[in-house]
C-alpha cells in the first residue's frame, strides 16, 4: 500500500449520519472479480441528486471527506475504501466510524480520522464557508490543520507506523511463521476441519 | 483472575504478543463466498503464496444465485461465481456450488455442518459473522484484505475489543422473539452502540433461546456497531451440536464438552460495559426508519423527527422519512407494503420457516411474498415437514437457498419505491433493490403482513 505521512488537500463536507457502505458502494457493484473501476460506484444512488455535495463543482477535487457520525458501518465490503480512494479520497474525517471499515481502510492506506463531532462540525463549516481551504491532515504529528485551527487526533502507535512505512500486513506476519506453526500443533485436538 | 467469556476465547488464540503490537490471533475456520473473496485469491496469486490452511476453510455460492431453478442469467454475477470455482480448485478447498445439497448462506451451513462450535474463532468476508458467536466462540466480519492475510497465514493481527455485557432478565412474552430482542436491543443503544466491543448476551431470555434464535440475535449485533456478539454455550448448544458431521465424536465428544463447559464468564468477571433490558416488556418490534436503530414497537406511531433531541438524529429521521415516504404519526400498523420476504441468515433457518408457516396455514397472502430458506439442507428438512405445501397453498413463493432479496445481489429485488416488510438484517435505503423501502420484522410478523397487507402481528390476525 502506498505510505501515508501528511496530506494536504480540499475538503468535501457530507453532512450526513449513518453512512453505511451499501451507500458508498451499493451491491450492485460488488460483483466486479478486479480492484479497480470502482469511483464510478461511489455513492451511485447519492450522485443520481444533482443537489448531492459530491456533484457540487466547487469541491470538485476534494481529497479529504468530511462526513458526518457513524462513517462506514453496515457490511464489511472493503470495496468501500477502493471506490473513495479510487474517486480520489486520501482521507475521511469523522466522529465515529464502524470498525470493519476502520479496519478495511488502514488495511488499503486510506486514512479514518476520528475528531469530536464538535471539530467536525467546525470543520465543515469552515469548508462551506471556503471551499478551496487547504486541510492538512498530518500522521506524523497526529494533528489536523486548518486555518487557525489546529486538532490531535488519536491513532496507535502500530498502524500509525505501518501507514507510515506503506508496509502489507500479509509480509509482517509471515515473519512469525514459526510461531504459528508453534500455535498449530497445540491446537485442541477435537476442532473441525472442513475435508 | 476472573476472566469474560470473551477474554478466554481471545486468550486461547494467541499466537503471539509483543509489546505495542497488536496480538496475532489464529483463525480456525474461514468462511469464504463469491462476493470478498476474488481480490484476496489474485493477490495470493500475485505474491506467489498459497492458502497456509485449505482444511480450515469453506465455500459456498451464495449472494449471486438465483433462488429459482435454472443457471445465472446475469453474465457478471455468472463470472464472480465462477471465479469462485475456479480458486476454490486452484487452492484446493471445499466448495458448496449451487445445487449442491449442502449449499447455502454461508452462516447457515457452518453451524449445520457442526464446524461453528463453542470456542473457536471464525471469519469471513461478510459482516454477518457475528452468527457464528451464538455458539459462544469469537466470530467477526473482515475485509478482503484480511481475507487474504487469513488465506495466507490462518491468523489475523487485532487488538482484543473491549467487552459489553447485554443482560436480558425476564421472558420473552408469547409472540414476541429473538428478532423482537435484537431489534429492541438496536434500538436501544444505536447502531454506534457497540462500536469497539465484543456483546455477551447473557441473562434469563437469552438462556431459554434456541440455538436459531441465539443465531438471529448474534446475527445483528454489527447493526449495532458490535465487533461481535456472543453467547455462552450450554446444554441447548451441546443438543444442537451432537451428532452432526463435523462435531467430535465419542471420546474427542466429551473431552470439548468438558472444554465448552468452561466457557463461560467468571462470576466476578468485570465488563468494560453493561446494559440492561428487560425482556418482558417488549412487543414486536419493527423499523421505520433507514438504520436498524430506527426501529419501534408496531403498536407505536411513525415518530416525529422533532421528539429527537439530538440534532444528528433528527435530520437522520427526516432524511428516512422523506426517503421511507412515511408521515409522522401514522401507526405503523397502518403501513402497507408490497412484498414480504422471509429468509436471510438473520431468519432463513428452519425454526424460521416453521413459525412463518404456522400463521400462514389455511390462510392467503396479500402481497408477493417469497419464503427463501437460508440453505439446501433447511429447504430439504422443510420439504420433508410439509411447511412448502402450506406456503404454496397460502400463495407464497416457495424458492431455492441463497441471499436473495436481503441485498438484492441476485434478480430477487425491490422496485422504486416498492415497499417490504422483510425478515433480513438492514434497511439501508436502496439495500433491497434501488429505491426500495424496508421494514425489518420478525418472521412472525412478516407472516401476518403477509396476510393484511398491512404490518401485522400474528395476534392481530
Amino acid at each position: 500500500m502506498e505510505a501515508f505521512t501528511t496530506h494536504t488537500g480540499t475538503a468535501v463536507p457530507l453532512r450526513r449520519s449513518n453512512v453505511d457502505t451499501d451507500q458508498i458502494i451499493p451491491a450492485v457493484w460488488l460483483k466486479q472479480v478486479s480492484r479497480t473501476g470502482f469511483e464510478k460506484g461511489l455513492f451511485a444512488a447519492w450522485r443520481e441528486d444533482p443537489t448531492f455535495v459530491l456533484n457540487d463543482p466547487v469541491y470538485e477535487g476534494g481529497t479529504i471527506l468530511v462526513s458526518g457520525p457513524d462513517f462506514g458501518t453496515g457490511s464489511s465490503r472493503e470495496h468501500a475504501v477502493w471506490a473513495l480512494q479510487q474517486y480520489g479520497f486520501r482521507v475521511v474525517i469523522a466522529a465515529r466510524f464502524g470498525d470493519i471499515f476502520r479496519n478495511n481502510s488502514t488495511k488499503m492506506g486510506l486514512l479514518p480520522v476520528v475528531l469530536p463531532a464538535e471539530k467536525v462540525e467546525l470543520l465543515q463549516a469552515a469548508v462551506e464557508a471556503e471551499p478551496t481551504l487547504d486541510v492538512t491532515v498530518d500522521l506524523v504529528e497526529r494533528q489536523v490543520r486548518w486555518a487557525d485551527e489546529a486538532v490531535a487526533f488519536e491513532i496507535d502507535d502500530y498502524t500509525r507506523w505501518r501507514l507510515m512505512e506503506g508496509l502489507d500486513d500479509i509480509g509482517l506476519t509471515l515473519r512469525h511463521a514459526d510461531d504459528v506453526t508453534t500455535y498449530e500443533n497445540g491446537r485442541q485436538p477435537w476442532l473441525p476441519t472442513t475435508v | 483472575m476472573a476472566r469474560t467469556l470473551a477474554e478466554k476465547v481471545w486468550e486461547q488464540h494467541v499466537v503471539r504478543r509483543a509489546e505495542g503490537e497488536p496480538d496475532l490471533l489464529y483463525i480456525d475456520l474461514h468462511l469464504i463466498h463469491e462476493v470478498t473473496s476474488p481480490q484476496a485469491f489474485d493477490g495470493l496469486r500475485l505474491a506467489g503464496r498459497k492458502v497456509r490452511r485449505p482444511d480450515l476453510t469453506i465455500a459456498t455460492e451464495d449472494h449471486n444465485v438465483p433462488t429459482v431453478l435454472g443457471p445465472i442469467a446475469d453474465p457478471v454475477s455468472k463470472t464472480q461465481v465462477e471465479t469462485l470455482r475456479k480458486n476454490a480448485a486452484e487452492f484446493g478447498i471445499r466448495l458448496h456450488p449451487m445445487g449442491d445439497a449442502g449449499q447455502g448462506v454461508v452462516h447457515i451451513i457452518g453451524p449445520q455442518f457442526g464446524l461453528t462450535q463453542p470456542g473457536m474463532t471464525i471469519v469471513c468476508g461478510d459482516s454477518h459473522t457475528s452468527t457464528h458467536g451464538a455458539f459462544g466462540g469469537i466470530a467477526f466480519g473482515i475485509g478482503t484484505s484480511e481475507v487474504e492475510h487469513v488465506l495466507a497465514t490462518q491468523t489475523l493481527p487485532a487488538y482484543r475489543p473491549k467487552t459489553m455485557a447485554i443482560e436480558v432478565s425476564g421472558e420473552l412474552p408469547v409472540g414476541v422473539t429473538a428478532k423482537d430482542l435484537i431489534l429492541a436491543i438496536i434500538a436501544k443503544i444505536g447502531t454506534g452502540g457497540g462500536q469497539g466491543y465484543i456483546v455477551e448476551y447473557r441473562g434469563e431470555a437469552v438462556r431459554k433461546l434456541s440455538m436459531e434464535g441465539r443465531m438471529t440475535v448474534c446475527n445483528m449485533s454489527i447493526e449495532a456497531g458490535a465487533r461481535a456478539g456472543m453467547i455462552a454455550p450450554d446444554e441447548t448448544t451441546f443438543a444442537y451440536l451432537k451428532g452432526r458431521p463435523h462435531a467430535p465424536q465419542g471420546e474427542a465428544w466429551d473431552q470439548a464438552v468438558e472444554y465448552w463447559k468452561s466457557l463461560r464468564t467468571d462470576d466476578d468477571a468485570v465488563f468494560d460495559k453493561v446494559v440492561e433490558i428487560d425482556a418482558s416488556t417488549l412487543t414486536p418490534y419493527v423499523t421505520w426508519g433507514t438504520n436498524p436503530g430506527q426501529g419501534l414497537p408496531l403498536g407505536e406511531s411513525v415518530p416525529t423527527p422533532e421528539s429527537f433531541d439530538d440534532p444528528v438524529a433528527r435530520a437522520a429521521a427526516e432524511r428516512a422519512l422523506e426517503y421511507m415516504g412515511l408521515t409522522a404519526g401514522t401507526p405503523l400498523r397502518e403501513i402497507e407494503v408490497d412484498t414480504v420476504f422471509v429468509g436471510s441468515c438473520t431468519n432463513g433457518r428452519i425454526e424460521d420457516l416453521r413459525s412463518a408457516a404456522d400463521v400462514l396455514r389455511g390462510r392467503k397472502v396479500k402481497t408477493r411474498t417469497l419464503i427463501v430458506p437460508g440453505s439446501m439442507m433447511v429447504k430439504q428438512q422443510a420439504e420433508q415437514e410439509g411447511l412448502h405445501e402450506v406456503f404454496k397453498a397460502a400463495g407464497a413463493e416457495w424458492r431455492e437457498a441463497g441471499c436473495s432479496m436481503c441485498l438484492g445481489m441476485n434478480p430477487d429485488t425491490l422496485r422504486p419505491g416498492e415497499r417490504s416488510a422483510s425478515t433480513s438484517n438492514r434497511n439501508f435505503e436502496g439495500r433491497q433493490g434501488k429505491g426500495g423501502r424496508t421494514h425489518l420484522v420478525s418472521p412472525q410478523v412478516a407472516a401476518a403482513t403477509a396476510v393484511t397487507g398491512r404490518l401485522t402481528a400474528p395476534a392481530d390476525l
